[in-house]
């Protein structure tokens, strides 16, 4: 399998990395070993054996439904670099 | 071209929990921005989400009322895209395994037939924060206190055919989550959500046609009137020799039409995968059996029972299942009141409902509580009052604390059923009217009405009618 340079910068974009353009056929390669690693595996019979998802085998532990948390906005919004009115400001991104 | 519409409901009912899906932070409604926001919900580095019991618990009961399969072994994926209310990145849903899957919900159209609506499945996820985009120079304000909140998405099968069974299968549903205690239904708020796949196809035609996903439905009257219009716009469009694009479209309820949304064009690449932070979520079959044993009696089953045991119509019984507390409100006039339950079903559909709709207000807001309600239904039906002026008391006591015994009373409202006193009244309207007692003798039978008219605005309306119509029958026959 071998990923085209438009495949790359598509994967770049849909995970917000910045490529440098030249090295594209690097990371179209590498890309292209993990997805051929991929189709070897894609080739071993698993029918009837139940998908791994998770390597722990053990039940979700669950907690019970009550408030533990207090707030702590003050404290959370030192580390952020824009605040107003309690609200955390970013670039807009507008429908 | 003769067209077919095809709809499919993707629900998001918020879960009536105290605290978090994955984290111990508030979910109370209207806090101050970013209070009810830990840093499990901000998706600082080293933290681990914990799954909420009783939002299992409430997927479950949700999954049993509609006749789903329960996943024994559901799992918890990554939902990646980037928006900045959405901190981690990434949104903790279901994908593959949800915790509900195959259900149904059967719904009553406007014709009087039923119709069985496939639910696909209904998986467990997190809700994402708020963007507010106004008021900051350029800027937008986040505010994560919804981030983390329990949904419950709830996805149907494309069984729909038109905006009124879209609209039909959301109220039923939202009776439905209402009853079982899981959401509180509130679309202002947003805690019930709903986004609409439509398309067109021609009649006959098996394959379905490009679907359109209309966002931004927080209406059961928006959701009517988007899809009518998107059917309308792509009918056009293809009539007029287009192409349906697959897009996300937003609702713009002032100008009611839908536009596509820029930004989710690229998106829809979310690249899920199960997240390693959370254990597949086991549900024992002895727990199932648990929560089989909790459940309600179903606005349907309610609706049956009135039916059967109130001798109701099932537009009368429809409306009063609506809500549970509504249903309650009737059986509990009906029993105080010993008036005949279709007397009880024409006030409360009728007059309250009226007055509630005026006012804007739920019936737990009711100014009537069910034991003044009663009282006045009551004296209707031992025929104490007439319908009529019981209409007039039923505006006193929506003003008032009185009880309807004691505005009869105090306004000397008892009906006239003495026999010589109602004829003494009609011997005198009569007299006062002969040219219209010659006319009527002559064959103009329609002036009967205006004798009654008469004598009932005489009387101040106190005369019972029935015995008005006797005597009176009798009296103009000379």
């Amino acid at each position: 399998m071998s990923l085209s340079p438009e495949e790359v910068i598509k994967i770049s974009h849909l995970a917000r990395l910045a490529i440098d353009e030249q090295a594209i056929p690097k990371y179209a390669q590498e890309l292209s070993n993990i997805f051929d690693l991929v189709a070897q595996m894609n080739q071993v019979d698993t029918q009837g054996i139940v998908p791994t998802t998770h390597p722990l085998d053990i039940p979700q532990r669950l907690r019970a439904d009550v408030v533990s948390e207090t707030d702590q906005r003050e404290l959370m919004q030192k580390g952020a670099p824009s605040v107003e009115v309690g609200l955390y400001l970013v670039p807009q991104v507008i429908e | 071209m003769q067209w077919e519409t095809v709809i499919g409901l993707e629900v998001h009912a918020q879960l009536a929990t105290k605290s978090k899906i994955f984290s111990g932070a508030a979910t109370a409604y209207g806090a101050a921005p970013n209070t009810q926001a830990c840093a499990i919900d901000l998706g600082l580095p080293g933290v681990l989400p914990v799954l909420n019991t009783e939002a299992v618990r409430m997927a479950v009961k949700f999954g049993l009322s509609v006749d789903a399969h329960i996943t024994p072994r559901s799992v918890f994926a990554r939902k990646n895209y980037f928006y900045p209310d959405l901190p981690k990145g990434y949104q903790i849903s279901q994908y593959e395994l949800p915790i509900v899957s195959e259900g149904y919900l059967d719904i009553d159209l406007e014709d009087g037939t039923r119709k069985r609506i496939h639910i696909e499945r209904a998986h467990l996820e997190e809700d994402a924060g708020k963007s507010l985009h106004e008021d900051f120079q350029g800027l937008s304000g986040i505010d994560l206190n919804r981030a983390g909140t329990p949904l419950i998405e709830i996805v149907s099968k494309p069984d729909l055919r038109s905006a009124k069974e879209a609209v039909a299968y959301l109220k039923a549903l939202h009776a439905l989550v209402r009853y079982l205690e899981i959401c509180d239904g509130n679309l202002q708020e947003g805690s019930f959500r709903c986004d609409a796949n439509v398309s067109v196809r021609p009649v006959g035609q098996k394959e379905l046609g490009t679907r359109a996903e209309i966002k931004n439905l927080n209406s059961f009257r928006f959701v009517e009137r988007a899809i009518n219009y998107e059917v309308e716009r792509q009918i056009d469009l293809i009539e007029s020799g287009g192409k349906i694009k697959q897009e996300t479209r937003l609702y713009d309820s002032d100008k009611n039409e839908t536009r596509a949304m820029r930004s989710k064009e690229e998106a829809n690449d979310y690249r899920y995968f199960p997240d390693p932070d959370l254990c597949p979520v086991v549900v024992a079959p002895e727990y199932i059996e648990q929560i089989k044993h909790e459940l309600p009696e179903l606005p349907q089953q309610k609706r049956e029972r009135f039916q059967n045991d109130y001798q109701l119509s099932s537009y009368d019984a429809g409306i009063l299942v609506s809500s549970r507390e509504l249903a309650n409100y009737f059986e509990q006039v009906v029993k105080l009141s010993e008036a005949p339950a279709k007397l009880v079903a024409n006030w409360i559909n009728g007059e309250l409902a009226a007055a509630l709709n005026k006012h804007n207000l739920e019936i737990t807001e009711s100014p009537i509580a069910v034991e003044r309600l009663a009282g006045l239904l009551k004296r209707i039906h031992d025929n104490t009052i007439s319908g009529k002026i019981a209409k007039t008391i039923f505006e006193t006591l929506w003003n008032s604390n009185h009880t309807a015994d004691e505005i009869i009373e105090q306004q000397g409202l008892r009906q006239v059923t003495d026999t010589s006193a109602i004829e003494k009244m009609l011997d005198e309207v009569i007299a006062a009217n002969p040219q219209q007692l010659a006319d009527y003798r002559s064959g103009k039978d329609k002036l009967f009405g205006f004798f009654v008219g008469q004598a009932m605005k005489a009387s101040g309306g106190k005369l019972n009618p029935q015995q008005v119509n006797d005597l009176l029958k009798q009296k103009l026959a000379g």
